[in-house]
């Protein structure tokens, strides 16, 4: 800052803000570039992890299937031992007649390592259904196994020596065999988000795991919600301002604070230790988020309603309205759009949060999708935890698969929020 | 209003509405009213003048304990409507501000439509039994508050799309709708145009011949053409209260004399 009194001799005022000006313009030009190239280096980062997860997660969206004619043998497959049956057998000689001159036995058993091991799961399924099949010859689209598909989409480098390779030479060349005469097809993988988690990657899918996390959201909405904003409207309309409430306050926000392990801990010591509640289950998940939630909810709806003006209040209180009719007939409508914003960017944070549903179970390994918040179920976090985890080469490109689904309902509800913020904003 | 009433008025002209008795009002530590002694006549507009921060908006919220929000103010002394202690712990603040209408400084329509800002009131404490009813007060009530025939057309847009006079006069019928007898206003006209301030005025008039008026104002003028009574306060203090014809011309208390004439505030 030029200093005013010092300076003045000789010279007008007009002069001395003339001579400090350019510096003060550079400041500022400094100031907004430093600005600019914060913003640009946020979203170069943010564009270099979408874009890594993009490069190894989309080929997860397709998955390399195998049509073949398959002769339900009677001889394997009879209609009174439904649903038992010789499906692996059929499925295998249906490879065999393609290929007459695999006859070794350890040979034929790995050409029929090019099914998924769900393929005869399907087939049965299809028999199950339609008893009439038996006898006849059915041409069957299913997944390939794993090695087969990471072969098909390039992943397996065909220069590996023999030996060090996982798809040996021979499978190789039965699979050249089959996408030459046009067998082999890779088709959108729905089977990421209508399958649960399994074994072989070619059928793990997220099913599971979006089931699990929207029970235990749904749980930690509905304990959450309520119990925040009756906390809030408390603290800020109705208790008296002392030591307390302050030391309540303070509380409340060392509690936003607090890490979600320790949540985590919590739940494990006192929902499923002290009251015996399912292990691995959303109602514990959802409390768990539930405790981790509410803080914030609190945080945003105290805001919310600080921010109503007291001229509203007064206008009512003004015309004889009680105190709760006050806060329930205008304060808190005013602030539902606050709320709701601090609603959901809670939830989303509940969403993406791993540690405290690792602690708890919810990291299991589960192959049906839950149908109520009491069974064992996974969710998206701990879904992707456990399939960063496994060793099979197709779970690398479903984790960052599942990591795009989680992003995609993160940046959904903070769309909705931020929507809703400006849709409902209120200038006074 | 029906003969009866037309009577009942006559007789009441010189009545005491409100009665102020040593009345002490505090923020915390602070003495904001002073011992203050006035008596408010009925059918009649009362203005309370005096510099900024001398007590005149603190005590008319006394009037209708909505001093009773802040949590560090306290008031002693007797303030009686009707006769009756407004702070006798027996009386709800609930049904005294039905009585004791207010209308605040700044427009605070709700940011609702027009119609349900008048008729929250006369819902909330039940006053209509059914919807003819409640429309029959909502008009009447706009009608008091001289805007019936700007929104007439247009009772469910929203009152905060109403320009800021038109706002004030929707707070007005507002206030009204609750049949008060008193009407407190607070600078209702400091956020308004000449024009719109005009109106209001206007209005104030009309409304003395129903209630009870006592209004907050800056303006000298504006107390010397609504007020029949006026009150200068000062430093928490009431100088002097008088006829506002007699206060104008004539101060007795030099500090009044001061202030009019401009040489303090």
């Amino acid at each position: 800052m030029t200093d005013m009194t010092s300076g003045s001799l000789g010279k007008t005022n007009t002069d001395l803000i003339r001579a400090g000006l350019a510096r003060r313009n550079r400041n500022q030009l400094f100031l907004q570039g430093f600005g600019m190239a914060a913003i640009a280096f946020a979203f170069l980062m943010l564009a270099i992890l979408v874009g890594s997860l993009v490069l190894s997660g989309y080929k997860a969206f397709t998955q390399t299937h195998i049509s073949v004619d398959v002769f339900i043998d009677p001889e394997e497959i009879s209609v009174e031992r439904l649903p038992r049956g010789g499906f692996e057998e059929v499925l295998q000689a249906s490879l065999v007649s393609r290929f007459p001159d695999v006859t070794e036995r350890a040979e034929q058993r790995s050409l029929r390592g090019i099914f998924s091991n769900g393929a005869q799961f399907l087939l049965r399924d299809m028999v199950v259904a339609d008893n009439s099949l038996i006898g006849q010859t059915v041409r069957i689209t299913v997944p390939v196994s794993d090695p087969y598909d990471q072969v098909n989409k390039g992943l397996i480098d065909r220069e590996t020596p023999n030996e060090n390779r996982r798809v040996k030479d021979n499978e190789l060349a039965w699979f050249d065999a089959l996408i030459a005469e046009g067998a082999i097809s890779s088709p959108i993988n729905w089977a990421l988000l209508t399958n649960a988690d399994s074994r072989f990657p070619e059928l793990a899918g997220l099913k599971g795991a979006l089931v699990g996390s929207f029970w235990a959201l749904l749980i930690c909405f509905l304990i959450a919600f309520p119990l925040g904003i009756g906390a809030a409207v408390y603290l800020e309309e109705f208790a008296p301002k002392n030591k307390i409430s302050d030391l309540i306050e303070v509380n409340i926000n060392n509690l936003a604070a607090v890490p979600s392990v320790v949540f985590g801990l919590l739940a494990l010591a006192v929902f499923i230790g002290t009251f015996g509640m399912p292990r691995s289950a959303p109602i514990v998940g959802g409390m768990t988020l539930a405790l981790m939630t509410m803080p914030t909810i609190i945080i945003a709806t105290r805001a919310a309603l600080k921010a109503v003006p007291p001229s509203i209040r007064e206008a009512a209180l003004g015309v004889g309205a009680s105190k709760q009719q006050v806060v329930f007939g205008h304060v808190v409508p005013l602030a539902m759009p606050g709320i709701l914003t601090g609603t959901i960017i809670g939830l989303a944070q509940a969403l993406g949060e791993t540690a405290p549903l690792l602690l708890i179970g919810m990291n299991a390994f589960i192959t049906s999708a839950a149908s109520s918040p009491f069974d064992s179920a996974t969710a998206l976090p701990t879904q992707i935890f456990i399939w960063a985890d496994s060793p099979e080469r197709g779970f690398v490109s479903r984790t960052s698969a599942a990591i795009l689904v989680l992003l995609t309902f993160l940046i959904t509800m903070n769309a909705v929020a931020i929507y809703l913020r400006s849709k409902f904003e209120r200038k006074w | 209003m029906n003969d009866m009433r037309l009577i009942e008025r006559a007789v009441d002209m010189n009545d005491i509405k409100i009665s102020a008795r040593n009345v002490q009002v505090y923020y915390g530590a602070t003495h904001a009213i002073k011992d203050v002694n006035v008596d408010i006549a009925d059918k009649t507009v009362t203005a309370f003048i005096g510099p900024s921060g001398c007590g005149k908006s603190t005590f008319l919220r006394s009037l209708n304990r909505m001093n009773d929000t802040i949590d560090i103010c306290r008031v002693e002394g007797d303030i009686l409507i009707d006769g009756q202690d407004i702070y006798n712990p027996n009386i709800d603040p609930v049904q005294l501000r039905a009585k004791v209408g207010m209308v605040f400084q700044k427009p605070n329509p709700f940011p609702k439509s027009i119609y349900d800002n008048v008729a929250y009131g006369p819902k909330i404490h039940g006053l209509a039994k059914n919807k003819a009813e409640l429309d029959e007060i909502v008009e009447k009530s706009l009608r008091r508050g001289a805007i019936w025939d700007e929104v007439k057309d247009r009772l469910n847009a929203p009152g905060t799309g109403l320009s800021g006079g038109q706002q004030q006069r929707l707070c007005i019928a507002r206030a009204v709708a609750t049949e008060p007898e008193i009407l407190l206003m607070d600078e209702p006209c400091s956020a308004l145009d000449p024009i719109a301030t005009a109106q209001v005025e206007e209005l104030i008039d009309e409304l003395r011949s129903q209630y009870s008026v006592v209004i907050v104002t800056h303006s000298m003028q504006q107390a010397a053409r609504v007020s029949q009574k006026t009150a200068f306060f000062h430093l928490g203090n009431l100088v002097e209260y008088g006829e506002t014809g007699k206060i104008f011309t004539n101060p007795e208390d030099p500090r009044t004399e001061s202030y009019i004439s401009g040489r303090i505030g």
